[in-house]
C-alpha cells in the first residue's frame, strides 16, 4: 500500500493515483452532484474501494463516490500531527514511585487511520499532558510491554507481565499499575494473581469503557483511581480498578480472582462476584470495605510462579452438549478442560462416557457454575454424584474464567494430577472463598417500587 | 472620574449607536454590518436518531428516574489540536448532572451504549429538505464528533454529519448561499446552572435534528429575519418536522468591518433576529472604539500590567463581609488604562464591565452580582471601601470580585485575560440571546478543531438511485409557493401561517382547484379565521380532511361560504365531530331568502318604537343582529345589507 494513499485500495486505490493525488492534499473536487472542497483523508481499510474521504474547511468528513467525480485539482497540502501533547513528567523525591505497564487497551489511545478505530498510545509524558492531576500523587514511569488489544492477551502476556512486575518489586517500586483492555482484564487479573505471590505492595489494573479520545471518557478518573491506589494504599493484592457507579464519583478496587466485566458497555461493568469488593477509591483515597487483605509491606520480597500450560480448555455446557465435545478436546491433546456446568453444576448424561474416557486418558476435569455465583455442589443430586465418581472434581466457587486460568497455572508447574488438585482447591487469593456473604449476590431488579426509590435518591 | 452613567450615555452616543426604528440599509452599510444563520429544525420521527428512544416526547424537569454526575475533559481533534472552548468549559470544572427518565432515554443517550444504526426515516427527511435547497448531496455519510464540553451532550461530543453542501434560495432582493446541511442528534435540556452544578434532562437528547448554514451573505437585519422565515417556510413544506415551542432554533453570527464572528446562540424566534443582530453591531462598534483607546493609551496588550490584591480583611460593606466570614475572598485588580471604559456603552443598558461579569459567571462560576469596580453604574460598595480601593490604586480603575477561594485563580485569569482581549477587539465568542435584544457571553466560539470522526459508526453511501427516489414528488419551491399566492390576491399576512405553521398552502392550493370561491377568500378562512380558532383552543388544530369536508358540504349545499367563518373555529373547538354535528352546532338552519327578507319590515317597526339612538345606521346595525343568525349561510351578509339599506331609504 502505498504511504501516500494510506487505506484506499481497489477502484478508489487507483482512481486517485489516476488522478495524481494524495493523502493530506486539499482538493477541489467537481462531481456530477456538485464541487466539494477539503483535504484528502486516509480511509479505514474495511470500507469500500468506490468513495474517497474528504474533511472541509467546517471540519466535517464526507465522502464522494469516485464514478461521479469529474475532475480534480490539488491546491494545497496539510499532514494532520496528531500528538498529545508531551510534557515532561514532574519528579518530587516525597511522592511513591509508580511503574506504569502498558498492554494496550483504551486507557490511552488515539485514532487509527488503518482501521477507523482507536489505538493505544501512551508515555508518561503524554499522560501527563492529558491527565496531569497524575503528577499530584505520584512520580510516574512506563514501560511499554506490549501493544495488543485485550482479547489477544494470553498465557504468554501473563508470564512476561509477571516477570516485569517481580522485577519492579525487586528493585523497590511502590505501587505498580497496569494499563488493560477491559474485555479480559479479569483473566488477566487472576493470572497475576496466582503468578505474583506475596507481593509487598498494590499491583492495580486499570482501563477504559470509553476510549480517551472521548471528553466523557473514564480513562481519566480510572487512572487517578489506580495512580491513587497504587501509590498510596496499603493494601499489597493484585486488584482491578474502575468505575464503581457509571456516574464520575468513585472507583471500586476488586479482588482480581473475584471480578468479572458483566456489561458490554457500561462504565460500571466490573462487578466483585460471590464477595464485595477490597475497597472504593477517589483521588481523595482508598476507603476500605473489606478488613481480612494482605497488608503493603516495606521489604522487597515476592514470589514470582510464571507457569502456564497452554492445553487447557473452558467448555460452557448446553443442553443437547455432545460427547464429541469432550472427545474432541482430549483428541488434540488437552490436558485440562474446566466445565462450566448448569445450576449446582450438572451436564447430560450422554457426556458421560466421553468425561470417563478422558480421566482414563489423564484428562483432568473440574466442574464449575455457569450461575457465576454460588458453589459447586455435586452431592445434592445424583447427577453431581455420578459425575464425581467418573472423575469431575468441583472447583468449589471458583468463576468458570479464574478455574480456566488457575488450572493452566498449576498445570504449567506439576504434571502429578494430586498435586494440580492439591494447587486448584488451595485458595491462594480468595478464589475460593469459605463463605458467602448475605450481600455477595445482588442483581437487583429495577420497576420494584423500594429499587426505584433507591435509584432516584442515589447517582447511578 | 466623570459619572459613569453620564460616560454611558455619552459613549453610546460617541459610538453612534441610534435605535432599530431610526436605523437605515445606510446604518449596517457604514458599519459593514455581515450576518450568516445557522437554523436547527427538528425532523419528525418515530424514534431518536441512533438509538431506539421515542422521539417528541416531553419530560418535566422534576420528574426523573434516576441521576447520574459526569465531567469532561479535552481531547484532541483529528488533525491533533485542542479546541478553545474545549479548554475553557474544562476550566469550569463543572459537575454535569443528568436527570433520566426511563420513557425518554436509555443507556446510549447517557452514553454507555454504543450507537445504533442511524435512523433512516430521519435520513430520508433530511435528504429530502437538502434536495428543496438545491444542494450537492455528498457521496457517502460520515458520522462526525463534535465536541460540547458544557455538558449538553453526555457523550461530550454531538454525533453529526453532512448531507449536503452548497445550495441556495431567494429573497426578495437577493440570493442567499448555503454553506452546508447537516443531520444530528440535540442536546440535552438546561434545567439549571448555579456554582459549579449544571443540571440536565435528556427528553430532548439525541432527536433528530438539522442544522441549515448560510454564507454570511444578509447586510440588513430585516434580511436575516427574511432568510430564517424563508429557510422555516421550506422545511415546514416537507410536512417532516416538529413543531413547537424549540423544535426550531436559529443561530444568528453577526460582524462588522474590523469586528470577528459573534454567534447567537439558540434563538427561540425568528422576530427577535433583528433586534438581537442590531445590538450586537453596536457592540462590535463599542468593543473595537475601546480597542482604539487602549491601544492609544498602553501600546498594546503585552504591555499592560494589572495589580491583584487580596482585600478580604479589608473590606467592611456587609453583604461582602458576611462572604469573608463564610471563607470567600475578595481580590481586587487594578485595570491601568481602563478610566472611562469599565463604564463605556456597550449594548442598552450594559458596560464593560459587563463582559467581565458575564465571564466571571461562566467562566469562574461566580454567581452575580459577582464584582464592582471604580465605575459601577450604581455602586455596590460603601464609600469607605471604595475610598479604601481608589487609594490602593493610586486612583486607577479597579475591579474588585468575590467568590470562593477555590475559583479565585480561575476568576483572576478570566479578567486578565478579558482585559487583554479588550486590546485586540471583539473576541470570538457565542452569546445567549435575552428577549430585550441584548446578549450575554455564554462561552468562546469553537472552530473546526472540534471535529472528530465517529470511530463508532461506519460511512453511509448515498446513491444516485436513493437520491432519485428521494426527490419524486418534492413540494415546489417557497419562492414559487410565494409568486402564486401574490398572483391569486392571497395578503401577505396570511404567508407565515400558510407556508410556515401549518403547511396549509397544499391544501389552499387544492380548495382552489375544486371549489369556485375566491383564492383570497379560502386564504383568510384558513391564515385568519382557524388560525385565529387555534391559538384561542390551543392545542387543538384543525385537521386538512376535516377543513376540505366542511368546504365541501358548503359548497355543494350551496351555502354561503360565511358560514365556514362560525363552522371553523367550531370544528377547531370540538375536533372530533362530524360534519353533521357541527352544522347542528352552528344552528344553522336552511330559510328561503324571501322569508328572510321579509322579516325587515317588521323589523323596522320594532326599532321605532324601542329604540332613539340618534346615529343614522342604528337601524340598520340592528336589523342586521337581529337577521345575522338566521340568515348566516343562506345569503350573503352584503347583499343582506344593501337589502337592509334599500328597504330603509
Amino acid at each position: 500500500m502505498s504511504e501516500a494513499l494510506k487505506g484506499y485500495k481497489g477502484a478508489s486505490l487507483q482512481f486517485l493515483k489516476d488522478m495524481g493525488m494524495r493523502v493530506w492534499g486539499e482538493a477541489v473536487v467537481e462531481t456530477t452532484r456538485g464541487r466539494f472542497q477539503g483535504i484528502i483523508l486516509p480511509r479505514a481499510e474495511n470500507d469500500d474501494d468506490r468513495h474517497v474521504v474528504l474533511k472541509l474547511i467546517t471540519g466535517y468528513n464526507v465522502g464522494v463516490e469516485i464514478s461521479t467525480i469529474q475532475s480534480m485539482k490539488e491546491i494545497g497540502y496539510r499532514e494532520a500531527n496528531y500528538k498529545i501533547p508531551e510534557k515532561e513528567f514532574p519528579f518530587s523525591p516525597e511522592k511513591p514511585n509508580v511503574k506504569l505497564f502498558g498492554t494496550g487497551g483504551t486507557i490511552a489511545s488515539r485514532l487509527d487511520y488503518r482501521t477507523g478505530a482507536v489505538i493505544p498510545a501512551f508515555s508518561p509524558g503524554e499522560l501527563y499532558g492529558a491527565v496531569p492531576e497524575l503528577a499530584d500523587i505520584c512520580n510516574l514511569t512506563t514501560d511499554k510491554l506490549f501493544a495488543v488489544f485485550s482479547e489477544n492477551m494470553g498465557p504468554q502476556q501473563y508470564i512476561t507481565l509477571a516477570k516485569a512486575i517481580g522485577e519492579q518489586i525487586e528493585k523497590g517500586i511502590d505501587g505498580i499499575m497496569i494499563g488493560h483492555g477491559t474485555d479480559t482484564m479479569h483473566h488477566t487479573a487472576a493470572a497475576l494473581s496466582f503468578m505474583v505471590q506475596d507481593a509487598p505492595i498494590p499491583i492495580v489494573m486499570v482501563g477504559s469503557q470509553r476510549s480517551s479520545d472521548r471528553p466523557s471518557s473514564d480513562a481519566a478518573l480510572n487512572l487517578i483511581h489506580a495512580a491513587t491506589t497504587a501509590a498510596h494504599s496499603d493494601i499489597a493484592e493484585v486488584m482491578v480498578c474502575m468505575f464503581g457507579p457509571t456516574s464520575d464519583e468513585y472507583g471500586l478496587l476488586h479482588r482480581g480472582t473475584r471480578v468479572r466485566k458483566m456489561h458490554s458497555s457500561y462504565r460500571s461493568t466490573f462487578r466483585t462476584l460471590g464477595d464485595i469488593p477490597l475497597a472504593t477509591v477517589t483521588a481523595k483515597g482508598v476507603r476500605p470495605i473489606h478488613q481480612d487483605y494482605k497488608r503493603r509491606r516495606k521489604d522487597c520480597d515476592v514470589n514470582i510462579l510464571p507457569f502456564f500450560e497452554e492445553k487447557v480448555a473452558m467448555v460452557y455446557y448446553y443442553p443437547n452438549m455432545q460427547p464429541d465435545i469432550i472427545d474432541s478436546l482430549v483428541d488434540n491433546g488437552y490436558r485440562g478442560i474446566i466445565i462450566a456446568g448448569t445450576g449446582l453444576g450438572h451436564i447430560n448424561k450422554p457426556v458421560y462416557p466421553a468425561i470417563e474416557r478422558a480421566v482414563k486418558k489423564g484428562v483432568t476435569i473440574y466442574m464449575t457454575v455457569q450461575t457465576l455465583w454460588g458453589y459447586v455442589h455435586m452431592f445434592v443430586y445424583d447427577t453431581g454424584r455420578d459425575l464425581m465418581a467418573k472423575g469431575i472434581i468441583p472447583a468449589e466457587n471458583m468463576l468458570p474464567e479464574v478455574a480456566y486460568v488457575k488450572l493452566g497455572w498449576a498445570l504449567g508447574q506439576s504434571e502429578d494430577l494430586d498435586e494440580v488438585k492439591r494447587l486448584m482447591l488451595t485458595p491462594i487469593s480468595t478464589e475460593i472463598t469459605e463463605r458467602e456473604p448475605y450481600n455477595g449476590y445482588l442483581v437487583y431488579q429495577g420497576g420494584i417500587p423500594e429499587i426505584e426509590d433507591f435509584l432516584k435518591r442515589v447517582h447511578r | 472620574m466623570a459619572d459613569p452613567v453620564n460616560n454611558y450615555r455619552q459613549t453610546q452616543v460617541d459610538i453612534g449607536y441610534i435605535p432599530r426604528t431610526e436605523a437605515t440599509p445606510d446604518t449596517y452599510k457604514d458599519l459593514g454590518f455581515k450576518s450568516g444563520l445557522e437554523i436547527h429544525q427538528q425532523i419528525k420521527t418515530d424514534k431518536k436518531l441512533f438509538c431506539r428512544c421515542p422521539a417528541g416526547k416531553f419530560q418535566n424537569e422534576d420528574d426523573y428516574n434516576a441521576e447520574l454526575i459526569r465531567h469532561m475533559r479535552p481531547t484532541l481533534s483529528e488533525l491533533g489540536e485542542y479546541d478553545g472552548t474545549a479548554l475553557m468549559e474544562f476550566r469550569t470544572r463543572k459537575n454535569i448532572h443528568y436527570l433520566i427518565k426511563d420513557e425518554t432515554a436509555c443507556t446510549y443517550d447517557f452514553d454507555d451504549t454504543p450507537p445504533f444504526k442511524i435512523n433512516r426515516q430521519a435520513l430520508n427527511i433530511a435528504m429530502r429538505i437538502s434536495l428543496l435547497l438545491k444542494q450537492s448531496l455528498v457521496g457517502e455519510l460520515h458520522i462526525t464528533r463534535k465536541q460540547y464540553l458544557d455538558g449538553s451532550i453526555p457523550t461530550g461530543f454531538q454525533r453529526t454529519a453532512i448531507v449536503g453542501i452548497n445550495g441556495q434560495f431567494q429573497i426578495t432582493n437577493k440570493t442567499i448561499n448555503l454553506i452546508q446541511m447537516s443531520i444530528e442528534e440535540d442536546s440535552c435540556r438546561e434545567v439549571s446552572d448555579i456554582g459549579h452544578e449544571r443540571y440536565y434532562t435528556t427528553d430532548r437528547l439525541g432527536m433528530p435534528l438539522i442544522e441549515i448554514v448560510t454564507h454570511p451573505e444578509m447586510l440588513t437585519p430585516d434580511e436575516v429575519a427574511e432568510a430564517g422565515q424563508y429557510l422555516r417556510f421550506v422545511t415546514r413544506s416537507t410536512g417532516q418536522v416538529q413543531t413547537g415551542m424549540g423544535a426550531g432554533r436559529q443561530d444568528v453570527n453577526v460582524s462588522i468591518t474590523g469586528g470577528t464572528r459573534v454567534e447567537i446562540k439558540g434563538v427561540a424566534h425568528i422576530k427577535w433576529i433583528p433586534e438581537l443582530v442590531h445590538v450586537e453591531a453596536f457592540r462590535q462598534k463599542a468593543l473595537l472604539t475601546i480597542k482604539d483607546v487602549l491601544i492609544d493609551r498602553i501600546g498594546s496588550a503585552d504591555k499592560w500590567e494589572p495589580q491583584i490584591f487580596d482585600i478580604s480583611d479589608d473590606i467592611i460593606t456587609p453583604s461582602l463581609a458576611d462572604q469573608v466570614e463564610k471563607g470567600n475572598r475578595v481580590i481586587a485588580m487594578v485595570l491601568p488604562g481602563f478610566e472611562h471604559l469599565l463604564s463605556h456603552f456597550t449594548q442598552p443598558g450594559r458596560i464593560f464591565t459587563d463582559e467581565l461579569s458575564d465571564r466571571l459567571k461562566v467562566i469562574a462560576c461566580l454567581e452575580k452580582p459577582n464584582l464592582s469596580t471604580s465605575e459601577d453604574l450604581e455602586p455596590r460598595l460603601d464609600a469607605i471601601d471604595r475610598a479604601m480601593l481608589d487609594a490602593k490604586s493610586g486612583n486607577m480603575p479597579w475591579i474588585t470580585f468575590w467568590g470562593p477561594e477555590a475559583d479565585m485563580e480561575t476568576a483572576k485569569t478570566t479578567i486578565d485575560e478579558r482585559c487583554r482581549l479588550a486590546f485586540e477587539g471583539v473576541p470570538n465568542e457565542t452569546r445567549k440571546s435575552l428577549p430585550d435584544g441584548t446578549t450575554l457571553f455564554e462561552r468562546v466560539l469553537p472552530g473546526p478543531d472540534r471535529m472528530y470522526p465517529d470511530t463508532d459508526s461506519a460511512p453511509i453511501p448515498i446513491s444516485d438511485e436513493e437520491i432519485k427516489a428521494i426527490g419524486t414528488g418534492l413540494p415546489e419551491d417557497i419562492c414559487d409557493r410565494m409568486a402564486q399566492m401574490d398572483k391569486w390576491d392571497v395578503p401577505r399576512d396570511c404567508f407565515p401561517y400558510l407556508l410556515s405553521r401549518s403547511n396549509r398552502y397544499p391544501m389552499l392550493s387544492e380548495l382552489i382547484d375544486t371549489f369556485d370561491l375566491k383564492p383570497k377568500t379560502i386564504a383568510t378562512l384558513m391564515a385568519h379565521v382557524v388560525k385565529h380558532a387555534e391559538g384561542r383552543y390551543y392545542p387543538a388544530t384543525l385537521a386538512d380532511d376535516t377543513l376540505a369536508n366542511l368546504f365541501a358540504y358548503v359548497y355543494d349545499n350551496k351555502i354561503d361560504p360565511a358560514l365556514l367563518k362560525v363552522l371553523l373555529p367550531l370544528a377547531v373547538e370540538h375536533g372530533d365531530k362530524d360534519v353533521d354535528a357541527l352544522i347542528r352546532l352552528s344552528k344553522y338552519r336552511s330559510i328561503p331568502i324571501e322569508e328572510i327578507l321579509a322579516k325587515i319590515p317588521q323589523l323596522q317597526e320594532a326599532f321605532a318604537q324601542n329604540h332613539t339612538s340618534p346615529r343614522e345606521d342604528a337601524v340598520i346595525d340592528y336589523i342586521m343582529g337581529e337577521i345575522r343568525p338566521f340568515a348566516l349561510g343562506n345569503i350573503d351578509l352584503k347583499t343582506l345589507r344593501v337589502a337592509v339599506e334599500g328597504d330603509r331609504s
